[in-house]
């Protein structure tokens, strides 16, 4: 049984590139509109909430509403493309479309495939986020040299988000799960782990339950970055998210082996 | 040299699928698996690629254990798998791409081996087509070039016709005579007698898992059947046996056809002929009156 799962790991470092080359290669074919796609959740809510709400209410944290805002922006659209990928497209890969199946008679392993489609997800995590940043930026709510220090921040949690969205994935009977994963995990992340308002403002237990998740360690990263400031616990948010890449991948893993192998 | 090597493999899932099954291809050889549907054929295939593990045997495919290392095995076989998977958005030439991507080829190796797959698949003019855009046969040919990208030793294909009209199947066949005039060895899943009979140097016949004949298609007719067959279509099969059970060496009914298996068919014939609302054809045997002899059935498509 160890042996067999063994067999299911990646292969080596680099066999994954075959599989993320082969989703950029389909993504190529309809980048802009998909790009586009990605971006116009994040950027209502921004304007919609940062200027609708944000003449409404004073500073925030020592910021104006929409400058705070931004940086939820940057770590929610992050969170939302990853997850989509992976839920969406991922799940199309592995049934209907066959292309899983494909790479299964090839010499890659199913981790390699797994890798391939999490560092997919995260590359299309670090466009969306990397767009609404730039409109920010743009619009002055942070500074340029900024960007440099969240790319790999938002890239990490993009793979976190894909990992997580994952096991879901390799869960789902069929598309229409994924909407328990929508209104029962990612939603309430978005109120929970300070996007749109600041986390102190939860009742304790919620704040407790906050600090656990993923979505709020993004934000504390990420938020700091923007805004100029220095970050505090850097190690424990990267590593928080280092968690949440490694131990879904491996769970994953092994889920889809009894799936699609068995 | 063995090429596949099975032994006493057993696999079962909500019931047994693989029971105890054991057969040696060749290299160079063309090796049949002959079963009707839920026989266990594709799942030996799978078995074979370690994409399943048996619950017990042992398998060996190119002198590598399998699924242990089926990896280093799947680096040297090319799949034609039962269900088209290739991209359809892509283009034929994407589709090679990709695919020698996977093995680890490089742009360059990749690029020099496009045109004599192109080429070999008739695709030559097709290179830039979306798949979408393709027919069913050459959907088929484009699968099986691009089962060939990483120069395989061994070829492994389930159904590799099934749902094509003749026309492609034959081109199919003849793509695939090639091969193994090249060398390659093939294993093959099929429950098409013709398939088998055209294609394959020897035959696994399967039924529920089981092996139930295994040889050269030609020795299998002959030591199964060995005499002209006539099939008789309308009346009353059971009364018509009874008419020319003296002349039949063996009489085989099924749904509303009878055949017969006669040494000297001019007298069953003889018997028959002349009577109204009867059908006759007289033939040489093949592998679906081995199939029916050995189940008592026909093999449905």
């Amino acid at each position: 049984m160890g042996e067999r799962y063994a067999a299911g790991m990646p292969a080596n470092a680099w066999n994954w590139v075959a599989v993320w080359r082969r989703n950029y290669l389909g993504w190529k074919k309809i980048g802009l509109a998909s790009v586009l796609g990605n971006l116009a959740d994040p950027m209502i809510y921004l304007f919609g909430l940062g200027f609708g709400i944000g003449t409404m209410i004073g500073p925030v944290e020592g910021t104006s509403y929409i400058a705070f805002l931004a940086a939820g922006m940057v770590a929610t659209s992050a969170m939302a493309s990853a997850t989509a990928e992976t839920v969406y497209g991922s799940f199309g890969r592995m049934g209907d479309q066959r292309t899983w199946e494909g790479m299964l008679c090839t010499q890659l392993t199913l981790g390699d495939i797994l890798l391939g489609e999490l560092a997919w997800a995260a590359t299309k995590a670090l466009m969306a986020g990397t767009a609404i940043t730039i409109v920010a930026t743009t619009l002055g709510y942070a500074s340029w040299p900024s960007i440099l220090c969240l790319l790999p921040v938002i890239a990490l949690s993009g793979l976190a988000f894909a990992s997580l969205a994952m096991v879901v994935t390799a869960l789902a009977p069929s598309y229409e799960y994924f909407i328990f994963y929508n209104t029962l995990v990612i939603t309430p992340m978005l109120f929970l782990c300070g996007a749109m308002f600041p986390v102190n403002q939860l009742p304790g237990a919620f704040q407790d339950v906050a600090s656990l998740l993923p979505l709020a360690h993004a934000i504390d990263l990420i938020r700091p970055a923007m805004l100029g400031r220095p970050a505090g616990s850097m190690g424990l948010h990267i590593g928080a998210l280092c968690i949440y890449t490694v131990l879904p991948f491996f769970l994953s893993v092994a889920l889809f082996r009894r799936r699609l192998m068995r | 040299m063995v090429a596949i090597d099975l032994t006493d493999v057993s696999k079962t899932y909500d019931k047994l699928v693989v029971d105890r099954l054991s057969f040696r291809v060749a290299a160079g050889e063309c090796f049949g698996l002959l079963g009707p549907n839920g026989a266990g054929k594709s799942t030996i295939a799978r078995m074979v690629l370690g994409m399943t593990s048996p619950d017990a045997g042992k398998i060996t495919v190119l002198g590598v254990p399998v699924p242990a290392r089926a990896r280093l095995a799947r680096m040297r076989i090319g799949v034609v798998p039962q269900f088209d998977n290739l991209d359809t958005t892509f283009t034929v030439r994407e589709n090679l791409l990709v695919f020698g991507r996977y093995f680890r080829m490089s742009r360059r190796q990749i690029d020099a081996v496009i045109p004599s797959l192109l080429e070999f698949a008739r695709l030559e003019n097709k290179a830039d087509a979306r798949v979408a855009e393709l027919s069913g046969g050459m959907k088929r040919r484009l699968t099986l070039a691009r089962a060939l990208i990483n120069d395989p030793h061994l070829l492994v294909m389930d159904e590799p016709t099934t749902g094509l009209d003749p026309q492609a199947r034959h081109l199919i066949w003849e793509r695939l005579r090639s091969l193994l005039a090249r060398g390659k060895t093939i294993l093959l899943t099929t429950h098409f007698m013709e398939e088998a009979e055209r294609l394959c140097d020897r035959l696994c016949v399967m039924e529920e898992g089981r092996k139930i004949a295994e040889g050269r298609p030609s020795a299998l007719i002959d030591e199964q059947i060995g005499c002209d067959v006539v099939e008789v279509y309308g009346g009353n099969p059971h009364e018509l046996g009874a008419l020319i059970r003296p002349y039949a060496q063996r009489i085989e009914v099924s749904g509303e056809t009878l055949f017969c298996y006669a040494p000297d068919p001019e007298q069953v014939l003889a018997q028959l002929r002349g009577r109204a609302g009867l059908r006759l054809l007289q033939r040489p045997p093949n592998l679906e009156d081995v199939f029916l002899r050995l189940t008592g059935r026909e093999m449905e498509d």
